[in-house]
């Protein structure tokens, strides 16, 4: 019975947190800190969809550097997230600019490229042969095949290494409370350094409900923007024997 | 952790022009070095073996009864989703916060079973319904089936969601030193905390090393578990 009053007491303090006002308004406010994770985020994606995406264009759509684009998001999977964000944070001429956003961006594109271009490589290279050369044979330029063709052929692909990336680049983008940016992962990273088990438990409550938000939200993206005769592939399982980084519950597997 | 004349000699280091990397650090420190690379060791082993001894029976039932697969990867997929950080700070009121390993084991096997329990059901999908056919013709149970010829026929995909599974949680490590565990991530918050980059980087390179050694080491199990994969298009594909 003491286990169950302890908690009772942590969730009511819990709930304190949330409803005071204090916690919502100004710089630090949760409003303001789910802006900065979501900004810091979104203009990660982009980055790494810009240049992930298109060298996995140009290779997919040529055939060549293949090892390299197969491989790239496992390797990169063992990077260490920590590490890169806290090199970026500690160089001189990075570590203060813009508020700290510029050495969190640097190392979360870095981490995002190599799922987004693993994914579009593999999604081109995908697309049967035959349907490539009978587009080529009816007259389709090279650029004309890749962008009316190849590309939304592999939409599917392609969307879920944006996913996987997005759901890693929220994650990882708390981390970058505890070295120059604060977003949702500031109360968190000050809760733990306080022993301030409330704050933590409330900053992580936020977390992880961002995180599902946007694990959904892109699973609905990713739906809508497939061709409707490509849909069933959505619930199917990667086929590869490489082994496949999951597609999370909502889009797929169940 | 590190002496104070290391501290002192860095920090005037830094005033200065900081080398990229230094060899005396590495030489100095080895024995703080070495004790990090143990801890990496211990803590990822342990959420793989424990995240494989969970993950496969799951997934052998998830695949079996449809009507679990979808409470199975709801969870697995929930435990993916949170991010480690926002783990520790959930559990840490449970299982306690400072230097715990029930709260940094609990959130890295929740990272491995969604890698997992996907691959090893993706494997079992894969297998051919002829083999199946053969094994019931000849008299297997379903059960039986599925232990003898499913889940052998599988294991090529088993191996190879070990392998992005070893890969995610050996870079994962680092994150529990925010917790005080960490392994080499305990290099990497100690050269954050003062500014010197030679820390950081024996951190990064290591902990990718590591993970390389433990992809290497799958990959020779694979070839003596499952040897009639050796010659095959699969194995060229790895």
């Amino acid at each position: 019975m003491q286990v169950w009053d302890h908690f009772r007491h942590f969730m009511a303090s819990v709930w304190d947190w949330f409803a005071t006002s204090a916690n919502w308004k100004g710089s630090s406010g949760i409003p303001e800190l789910v802006w900065h994770q979501l900004e810091l985020s979104f203009a990660v994606v982009l980055g790494a969809v810009v240049i992930g995406g298109g060298v996995g264009l140009v290779l997919g759509h040529t055939g060549r550097g293949g090892l390299v684009a197969i491989n790239a998001a496992n390797a990169a999977r063992a990077v260490p997230s920590l590490a890169l964000l806290t090199l970026f944070a500690i160089i001189p001429a990075i570590s203060l600019k813009w508020g700290g956003f510029l050495a969190a961006f640097l190392a979360l594109v870095i981490l995002a490229i190599p799922p987004i271009l693993t994914n579009t490589y593999v999604g081109i290279r995908e697309v049967d042969t035959d349907v490539r050369e009978a587009a080529s044979a009816m007259g389709l330029t090279a650029g004309q095949v890749l962008r009316r063709v190849e590309l939304p052929l592999s939409i599917p692909v392609l969307m879920a290494g944006i996913r996987t990336a997005s759901i890693e680049v929220v994650a990882t983008s708390t981390l970058a409370a505890y070295v120059s940016f604060s977003d949702l992962g500031t109360p968190i990273i000050a809760g733990l350094n306080t022993n301030n088990t409330v704050e933590a438990f409330a900053g992580a409550l936020l977390v992880a409900a961002l995180a599902g938000l946007v694990a959904f939200g892109l699973g609905v993206v990713q739906k809508a923007l497939t061709p409707a005769p490509l849909r069933h592939q959505l619930s199917g399982l990667n086929r590869s024997p490489r082994g496949s980084v999951p597609q999370v519950a909502g889009s797929a597997a169940t | 952790m590190v002496g104070v004349d290391l501290l002192r000699s860095t920090l005037v280091g830094m005033v200065a022009a900081q080398p990229f990397f230094q060899w005396s650090y590495v030489t100095g420190q080895w024995s703080q070095i070495w004790a990090d690379v143990v801890q990496h060791v211990s803590l990822s082993l342990l959420a793989l073996a424990i995240g494989t001894a969970i993950s496969i029976p799951l997934a052998l039932l998830a695949w079996r009864y449809r009507i679990v697969r979808v409470p199975v990867f709801g969870v697995a997929s929930a435990l993916y989703i949170i991010p480690s950080l926002a783990l520790f700070a959930i559990l840490g009121p449970i299982t306690g916060y400072v230097a715990s390993y029930p709260t940094a084991e609990f959130a890295l096997v929740g990272y491995t079973l969604l890698i997992l329990i996907w691959n090893t059901v993706a494997g079992l999908d894969a297998v051919p319904a002829e083999a199946r056919e053969a094994a019931v013709a000849m008299g297997y149970t379903p059960t039986s089936a599925l232990l003898r010829v499913d889940l052998p026929l599988a294991l090529p995909y088993i191996f190879a969601g070990l392998r992005i599974a070893g890969a995610t949680v050996i870079g994962l490590v680092t994150v529990t030193a925010l917790i005080g565990l960490g392994g080499l991530g305990q290099q990497i918050t100690y050269g954050f905390n003062i500014g010197y980059y030679t820390p950081i980087i024996v951190g990064l390179v290591l902990s990718v090393a590591l993970a390389a050694l433990f992809d290497l080491f799958v990959v020779g199990v694979q070839r003596l578990a499952i040897p009639w994969t050796r010659t095959s298009r699969r194995a060229r594909a790895n």
